[in-house]
C-alpha cells in the first residue's frame, strides 16, 4: 500500500460535474461534498458527515448556498459554519463541518486535504492545452479497486502497451524501444521518454491522423507527483522530425492527462483526457477517440482491479522483481514516498508507512 | 507537489541497443549498471559514493 501525501493537490472533479447538485467523492479516505456557489459561482467543498448524527450531506439538499441535512435539518453556510439547527435558537459553537480549499483551473476541480494553512493556490501543477481552444479534448473518469500506487506503476511504464493493449495503442516497438528517465527532485517531477524511429501505426493513431505507413512516434512523460500525469505525444510518418527552427506542423501531436487520485487505501480515481490538435472540428474524429480510449482505459482498469485483488492474497512483504523498463515506475515511488513522508508532520495524522 | 524546474536532476539512459542503465548524477558523477533498484539506490545516495565529498 502507498501512503498518502496530504499536503497535496489533487483533481477531484471536472468543473461540469459540480453544479448545483451535491457531489460526493471520497479523497485521502475523507468524503467530501461539493456544490458549486449561486452567488458567487466557484467550487464549495465541505466534509460530507453532519456534525449532529454524521449523515451524510450529499444525501441533504441545497438551499440556495447553504446545505441542509437531509435528516434532522442542521444547515451549514459555504464555510461549514452551522447556521440552523431544528428547534431552538442557540447553536452549539462546535456546530461546524470541515471546508476544503478549491482551486478550479484547467477543467479540473483540485481540492487540497491537508493542512489549509499550508495551501498554495499557485502551486496547483498546470495542464493548460485542457482548456484550450486549440484543442479538443475528450474524457473521463473511472474509478478503479486498486491502490492508487498501482496506477502510477502502470502509468509510468507504458511497456504494458504492447501486451495489454495490444491492438489499441501498443505496438511491438514500445516494448523493444529503451528509455531515459530523469527526476527532478526539487520540482518532484519525473520524466520517461521513449522515443520510436520507426514504428508501426496502431489503430489509435491511425484512425484518428489517417496515416497509413510507418511512423515515428514520440512518448514523453512529465509526472507532477502526486496527482497529475502528463504524456506528451506526437506522432508523424517516419522521418518527419521538427523543424531546426522548433517548427512541428507536421506533426500530430496528442496530450494524454490523468489525473490519479486516491479515494481510498483500495481504491483511486482515474480521470483522463485526449486532446488533440489536429481535425478539431471532426466529430466522428471525436467520438472514436473518446471510445477507443475508454475501451484502453477499461483495459487497464479490469488489470489494476485483478492484480489489487490478487496482492491482497500475497503474503506481507512479498518480493517483486524489478527490470530496466521499471526504472521510472521506481523513480515515482520513491517521489511519493517521500511527499507522504513530508506530510507526516505533527499536525497531520501519520499514513501507515509504505511497504 | 510539483514546482518549477530545479537543477537537482538525476537522469538513468537505458543505452539503446544495450541491457546496461547509464546514470548520470547533477553532481558529474557516472555509473553503469544493469540493476534499476541499485542505480537509484547509488544516485540518490548522493553525494555518497559520487566521488566528490570530502573524506
Ligand atoms: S444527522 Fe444531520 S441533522 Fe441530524
Ligand atoms: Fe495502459
Ligand atoms: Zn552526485
Amino acid at each position: 500500500m502507498t501512503a498518502f501525501a496530504r499536503n497535496q493537490w489533487y483533481v477531484a472533479a471536472y468543473g461540469r460535474e459540480v453544479g448545483r447538485d451535491l457531489l460526493g467523492r471520497t479523497i485521502l479516505n475523507e468524503p467530501v461534498a461539493f456544490y458549486r456557489s449561486e452567488e458567487t459561482g466557484t467550487v464549495v467543498a465541505l466534509a460530507d458527515r453532519c456534525v449532529h448524527r454524521r449523515f451524510p450531506l450529499t444525501a441533504g439538499r441545497l438551499d440556495g448556498d447553504r446545505v441542509v441535512c437531509g435528516y434532522h435539518g442542521f444547515t451549514y453556510d459555504t464555510t461549514g459554519t452551522c447556521v440552523y439547527v431544528p428547534g431552538q435558537k442557540r447553536i452549539p459553537r462546535t456546530a461546524r463541518v470541515n471546508s476544503y480549499p478549491v482551486v478550479e483551473q484547467d477543467s479540473f476541480v483540485w481540492v487540497w486535504i491537508g493542512d489549509p494553512a499550508l495551501a498554495d493556490p499557485g502551486a496547483v501543477p498546470r495542464a493548460k492545452h485542457l482548456a484550450d481552444p486549440g484543442w479538443t479534448t475528450v474524457g473521463g473518469m473511472e474509478p478503479i479497486d486498486a491502490g492508487y500506487g498501482l496506477l502510477v506503476d502502470n502509468l509510468m511504464d507504458l511497456s504494458h502497451e504492447t501486451y495489454l493493449h495490444g491492438g489499441y495503442i501498443g505496438t511491438p516497438e514500445v516494448a523493444e524501444t529503451p528509455t531515459t528517465t530523469e527526476v527532478d527532485e526539487g520540482a518532484g517531477i519525473v520524466r520517461v521518454s521513449r522515443h520510436m524511429d520507426d514504428a508501426e501505426c496502431p489503430p489509435f493513431y491511425a484512425r484518428s491522423t489517417g496515416i497509413e505507413g510507418r511512423i515515428t512516434r514520440w512518448q514523453d512523460i512529465e509526472y507532477h507527483a502526486p496527482c497529475l500525469y502528463l504524456l506528451h505525444s506526437r506522432i508523424a510518418p517516419v522521418g518527419v522530425l521538427p523543424g531546426p527552427d522548433g517548427d512541428d506542423s507536421h506533426a500530430f501531436h496528442v496530450e494524454i492527462t490523468y489525473a490519479i487520485t486516491p479515494s481510498t487505501d483500495g481504491h483511486v480515481y482515474d480521470f483522463w483526457c485526449v486532446s488533440r490538435d489536429f481535425a478539431q472540428d471532426d466529430e466522428e474524429v471525436t467520438t472514436f477517440l473518446h471510445d477507443f480510449n475508454r475501451t484502453v482505459v477499461m483495459q487497464d482498469v479490469d488489470a489494476l482491479n485483478l492484480l489489487q485483488k490478487a496482492l491482497d492474497t500475497e503474503p506481507e512483504g512479498y518480493q517483486e522483481l524489478s527490470i530496466n523498463i521499471d526504472t521510472g515506475g521506481l523513480a515515482a515511488r520513491r517521489i511519493l514516498a517521500r511527499l507522504a513522508a513530508e506530510g507526516a508532520g505533527p499536525s497531520v495524522p501519520v499514513p501507515a508507512p509504505a511497504r | 507537489m510539483s514546482g518549477p524546474p530545479t537543477t537537482e536532476v538525476y537522469r538513468i539512459d537505458w543505452v539503446p541497443g544495450t541491457d546496461t542503465l547509464h546514470g548520470l548524477c547533477h553532481c558529474g558523477a557516472e555509473r553503469s549498471g544493469q540493476d534499476p533498484v541499485e542505480m537509484w539506490e547509488w544516485m540518490l545516495a548522493h553525494p555518497v559514493g559520487h566521488g566528490a565529498e570530502p573524506r
